[in-house]
């Protein structure tokens, strides 16, 4: 039977309203202090009303608040998979690190909420050096990085094993999402992921083989060729994205990292905007999750900036196009 | 077949209220699941929210409508079965599918509007009126269906 989203939809354009537009951004933009824009937000709703008002326990109460909505209104949260991939990947990178360095940190610190598989599992697992409990890509790539960072005890190339594995995925779970929303952002993601895998590596020369490890399978994007234009430097990997469906982001990556970044998260904003005049189906709900990552990495960046009191020009350049 | 022009005739009658009956059950079901979306998030939107969830429900209304007064026509309700010939029958049934085909159709549309125009009021509580004329634009169809079916079935 065909899933009806008619009420969680419903729901959700009545959470749209709370939503922070460009006026909203403003006015937090025109609190002075770093204390002043944690009050503002706090007065907005935001936040745990019973943790310390910090960053970072605002920026995460929303991130849970945004998943406690979604998971109430629908049952089968598999539907978004491919947002809960990367988180699941980051957990994983973070467990297999902790096993091998055996140090005792702060696992709030370390580990993530909102994957598929719990954060104690993969830990779990990574401590037992047994996966089989994990979904079954994440267990190949999890054994394959364990396995090459107890052999050759190079960070680099276990992070690049599990960060390969994480787009892969994703990208497979676009391929078979059945909203456009979730594989357009698949898409997206994956193709953006490669573009600044492709420039970092340029950057430090690192070298064609490196590279083209490192890279995930696109179909939209040549991954040879990517990694070929890479040793040529930013430029070089400019001029290839100009031959392909990625060509508006040329100007912005050799403008800068930062700018390339805000591209990739208007066009984000830009696909998802039409699913506000959708009454049914799952695109409005992953829509609106979209957009709450976009608000609050944007309340993330003027926090921070206001923190390092960077000033208000930096925060301009870098804020993106909002949701409503 | 003796009474198969009654046969015919009752069958118009029942695929009237059956299928707006039908249509409307759905319109109204789609509409209420998208009001109560809407009121969880704003409970003073009820009274707004149920006008809009009750449209497509008017079809089923015109659909019993037109099968009463085929079934008073034909003497059914009357306890005495009029004697009629299978033309006749035909021209009953035929009279009653408007509402039952235009019924069923313009409730599912018109549930759907309904539901595009919660989303309206839920954003805009003060653009009701507005967001009401969508869906009312579909009941037209259903209205001119019901003429057409009464019509008809009076002047046999």
């Amino acid at each position: 039977m065909k899933k009806d989203y008619t009420y969680a939809v419903a729901r959700i354009r009545g959470r749209e309203m709370s939503l922070f537009g460009q006026p909203v951004m403003e006015q937090l933009l025109s609190c002075g202090t770093y204390e002043e824009a944690l009050r503002f937000l706090a007065d907005k709703g935001w936040g745990d009303p019973e943790k310390p008002l910090t960053a970072e326990n605002i920026l995460d109460a929303e991130t849970e608040k945004t998943w406690n909505l979604i998971s109430e209104m629908v049952k089968d949260m598999s539907v978004f998979d491919v947002f809960r991939i990367a988180d699941d990947y980051h957990n994983l990178k973070a467990a297999i690190k902790l096993a091998y360095t055996k140090k005792e940190m702060d696992r709030s610190r370390l580990f993530v909420t909102g994957g598929r598989v719990e954060a104690e599992a993969v830990e779990k697992a990574a401590r037992e050096r047994d996966f089989t409990g994990l979904p079954a890509d994440m267990a190949k790539a999890g054994a394959e990085a364990l396995d090459t960072l107890l052999h050759t005890g190079d960070g680099q190339l276990c992070d690049i094993i599990l960060d390969r594995a994480s787009l892969e995925e994703t990208y497979r779970a676009g391929k078979a999402a059945e909203d456009e929303v979730l594989r357009d952002y698949a898409v997206l993601t994956v193709a953006a992921a490669d573009i600044r895998i492709a420039t970092r590596c340029g950057r430090v020369g690192k070298s064609l083989d490196f590279t083209e490890r490192a890279l995930a399978d696109c179909a939209e994007l040549d991954t040879e060729a990517l990694a070929r234009a890479a040793l040529n430097g930013t430029d070089a990997v400019a001029e290839y994205l100009e031959k392909t469906a990625y060509a508006p982001a040329a100007e912005a990556l050799r403008q800068s990292p930062a700018a390339f970044e805000k591209w990739c998260d208007d066009l984000i904003i830009s696909h998802i905007r039409p699913q506000k005049y959708n009454p049914f189906t799952l695109g409005p709900l992953a829509a609106y999750i979209l957009a709450r990552r976009n608000e609050i990495k944007c309340v993330r960046m003027v926090l921070s900036c206001r923190q390092n009191s960077l000033p208000e020009e930096a925060i301009r350049e870098r804020l993106r196009e909002m949701y409503v | 077949m003796d009474n198969a022009g009654l046969i015919l005739a009752l069958a118009g009658a029942v695929s009237a209220a059956l299928f707006a009956g039908i249509g409307s059950a759905y319109g109204v079901g789609l509409a209420g699941r998208a009001g109560a979306g809407a009121i969880t998030e704003n409970p003073d939107l009820f009274s707004k929210v149920l006008i809009l969830q009750l449209l497509p429900g008017t079809q089923g209304i015109y659909g019993l409508l037109v099968a009463f007064v085929t079934l008073s026509q034909i003497g059914l309700l009357g306890g005495g079965a009029a004697e009629l010939t299978a033309g006749q029958g035909l021209m009953y049934l035929l009279s009653c599918l408007p509402i039952a085909v235009v019924g069923l159709i313009s409730a599912i549309y018109q549930g759907q509007t309904s539901v595009a125009a919660i989303g309206v009021v839920t954003k805009k509580p003060d653009q009701f009126g507005k967001a009401m004329l969508f869906p009312a634009m579909v009941e037209t169809y259903a209205i001119l269906a019901l003429l057409n079916s009464i019509l008809a079935v009076f002047s046999l």
